[in-house]
């Protein structure tokens, strides 16, 4: 029944929902930068131009999404499964970790595709692993996932800096971190770019995960028990498998993006390297409204904001972490255009 | 292993406890009310850095110690004026907010400490201590737990007056009925949005206190993200504690116990990696979480928004 009326209209309110929350925050941050004395206009200037316009940023702005986009697949199973896994960092570093020793380690044994694929299911499945205790906590007593979850991602990233100082050093170097993966060894690059192949698999798995929870019958009831924990009780549902389910895709996905990025980019980790990406993923999920086609477009606008931030920080003076600044504007305007959404909607209520 | 229980190690791991575990002691308590009234303040990490943040920033231009404290309050209080305003007065999700007061807090005040310091970490002067007469002259025990800045022995009052507060005036029991059943304290009368804003500025008093307390008297500087899970300990002290003060104070003792254990441990000699150290009141939580699961109790309407007349 929908109509072509129907359509532009339904287009015309989608945009308004993500447009006025990304174009509020981009002002507001604007203003405070002004208010630092910093030229607002400058600084998104050299952002867009170093992330987007120049041949090299632009490599590294897609290169950045593939580890963004997995995390971004996993948190929409979560998030659509009414799940916080708010422990993405914890699950990420872990993985990462683990993937950086064992590659190395396989790489004369093993050829390289076979070694690359080993190490993304270990790295999977140490992150799937890391949230088992949050999940059961869930499922068992209703414990609160999100307390949990950040707990066991503080003691995650602890841990993954324990094992690199003290188990999985590499002797060679002076700065602590883990053997190092030959170039030849990492994920194969994509069409003599810099980009690594990371990126197809992580925009398959985006898609795969959208299509899962859309279309199959196992996402109909993630879903079903992300709208209403009872109703999912009620129609029979295994809620307790479920959760641990949906909380070991979430978390397994994490990790994956976690080996990517250290079989695609880095081939080590050091001690102390925490990017952190974990909470910055969740506006955008939220941007996107759980969809994972739209999550793409997302991630490659914030993206090319965190690699030209980057760079401004060496040169503009602005530090990287006003990025952190818009990520918490976005969510605050986010939380507010729905709140003037729905309030329109049903003018009786209040 | 003998070396471990001399004077000095027991001395410091005391007094490491105490100074280590009252930022989160505040945090908890400030939390303790919140959830009493039904709001669960996932921002208290970012309440908390607001406030080491404003705190160190008022000490470091009066000088004054005390200012440095009201300010890392009034700061606190700041960040929870967001959550009075969107989520309680307009019932935006309590999670979304609180996750972009955390990292909002985060952003802007590395933000802010990059524009006014650059790269450098100006040190206080050492915070003024008071010594309990009599008491301080225990030998272990004074020196570890009656020879501290006097907000920490303000605090220890404050627990006993926060279970009086919660167990025998009205006050305490609207609180309660805010949290658990809110339509019952609506039909008596009682302002469920009042009662939940007061609860919500407390808490964030509360954490910006002890932020402050964090920055100027625990670390004697700010440093960017330094609160780094304080906060979330708070919440899951305020958690386990079931609403009752005392079980707040003793969990931040046993916390503040393994954040103090590097020092202690360097004192007797033993070197171990930090980040070892910062491990353990993680796993401890996890630990006592997964033993006591059953036990750990919310209020019922924890987390959603009251609206009058909607069922």
């Amino acid at each position: 029944m929908s109509t072509r009326g129907d359509m532009a209209a339904g287009l015309k309110t989608t945009l308004q929902r993500v447009l006025i929350p990304v174009a509020m925050a981009l002002v507001v941050g604007g203003l405070i930068l002004l208010v630092l004395g910093k030229d607002p206009l400058d600084y998104y200037g050299f952002v867009l131009q170093r992330s987007l316009l120049r041949w090299g940023g632009a490599q590294e702005t897609v290169t950045r999404m593939a580890p963004l986009l997995l995390i971004a697949a996993g948190l929409i199973v979560a998030f659509r499964a009414g799940i916080w896994n708010l422990g993405g960092d914890g699950q990420f570093l872990l993985a990462a970790v683990a993937s950086a020793a064992l590659a190395p380690a396989l790489a004369a044994d093993l050829p390289r595709a076979l070694n690359l694929v080993v190490c993304m299911i270990v790295g999977a499945l140490v992150g799937a692993l890391w949230s088992v205790i949050p999940a059961m906590l869930k499922a068992r007593y209703g414990i609160n996932e999100i307390i949990t979850t950040l707990m066991m991602s503080f003691l995650g990233t602890s841990l993954a800096n324990v094992l690199i100082k003290l188990v999985l050093r590499d002797p060679d170097t002076t700065v602590p971190q883990t053997r190092s993966l030959g170039v030849d060894d990492r994920l194969p690059r994509l069409f003599g770019t810099t980009i690594h192949s990371g990126l197809v698999l992580a925009i398959l798995a985006v898609i795969l995960v959208h299509l899962m929870m859309t279309r199959t019958a196992f996402g109909l009831k993630l879903q079903v028990l992300g709208a209403n924990r009872a109703a999912a009780v009620h129609a029979g549902l295994r809620v307790e498998r479920l959760t641990i389910i949906a909380f070991a895709l979430s978390a397994g996905l994490i990790g994956l993006a976690g080996a990517v990025e250290v079989l695609g980019v880095w081939g080590s980790v050091r001690a102390d390297w925490n990017p952190a990406f974990g909470l910055l993923v969740v506006p955008l999920v939220f941007l996107a409204r759980f969809n994972g086609y739209a999550v793409i477009g997302f991630t490659l606008f914030f993206s090319a904001l965190m690699v030209g931030g980057e760079s401004a920080a060496r040169r503009v003076g602005v530090p990287q972490h006003y990025v952190l600044v818009l990520v918490a504007l976005l969510l605050l305007f986010l939380a507010l255009v729905e709140y003037l959404d729905q309030s329109r909607r049903k003018p009786s209520a209040a | 292993m003998s070396a471990l229980f001399t004077e000095p190690f027991l001395v410091s791991l005391l007094f490491g406890a105490v100074t280590a575990g009252l930022p989160l002691l505040l945090a908890g308590l400030g939390e303790q009310i919140s959830e009493k009234a039904g709001v669960l303040n996932i921002g208290l990490e970012g309440m908390m850095l607001i406030g080491a943040y404003t705190g160190f920033l008022a000490t470091y231009h009066s000088g004054s110690f005390w200012l440095g404290f009201l300010a890392g309050g009034v700061g606190g209080m700041g960040a929870a004026l967001i959550v009075l305003l969107l989520c309680i007065r307009k019932g935006l999700n309590q999670i979304v907010i609180g996750i972009a007061i955390t990292v909002g807090a985060e952003g802007l005040t590395s933000l802010l400490h990059f524009v006014q310091f650059s790269r450098s970490y100006p040190r206080l002067a050492a915070a003024p201590i008071f010594a309990v007469p009599a008491f301080s002259q225990i030998p272990v025990l004074g020196q570890g737990l009656f020879s501290h800045n006097p907000l920490v022995y303000l605090s220890w009052v404050l627990v006993g007056m926060l279970t009086w507060v919660f167990r025998s005036t009205y006050l305490g029991l609207s609180l309660e009925a805010a949290g658990n059943k809110p339509a019952a304290l609506d039909a008596a009368g009682v302002d469920v949005v009042r009662t939940r804003s007061f609860a919500v500025l407390c808490t964030g008093f509360l954490a910006g206190l002890g932020g402050a307390y964090m920055a100027n008297v625990g670390a004697g500087l700010f440093v960017p993200f330094m609160t780094g899970g304080a906060g979330v300990i708070g919440i899951v002290l305020a958690m386990l504690a079931r609403g009752r003060p005392l079980w707040v104070l003793i969990g931040a003792a046993l916390f503040g116990a393994s954040l103090a254990m590097t020092t202690a441990l360097q004192v007797a000699g033993i070197d171990v990696p930090t980040d070892v150290v910062q491990m353990l009141p993680f796993a401890v939580v996890m630990l006592v979480l997964v033993i006591f699961a059953r036990h750990s109790m919310l209020p019922s309407a924890l987390g959603t928004s009251y609206v009058r007349g909607e069922r």
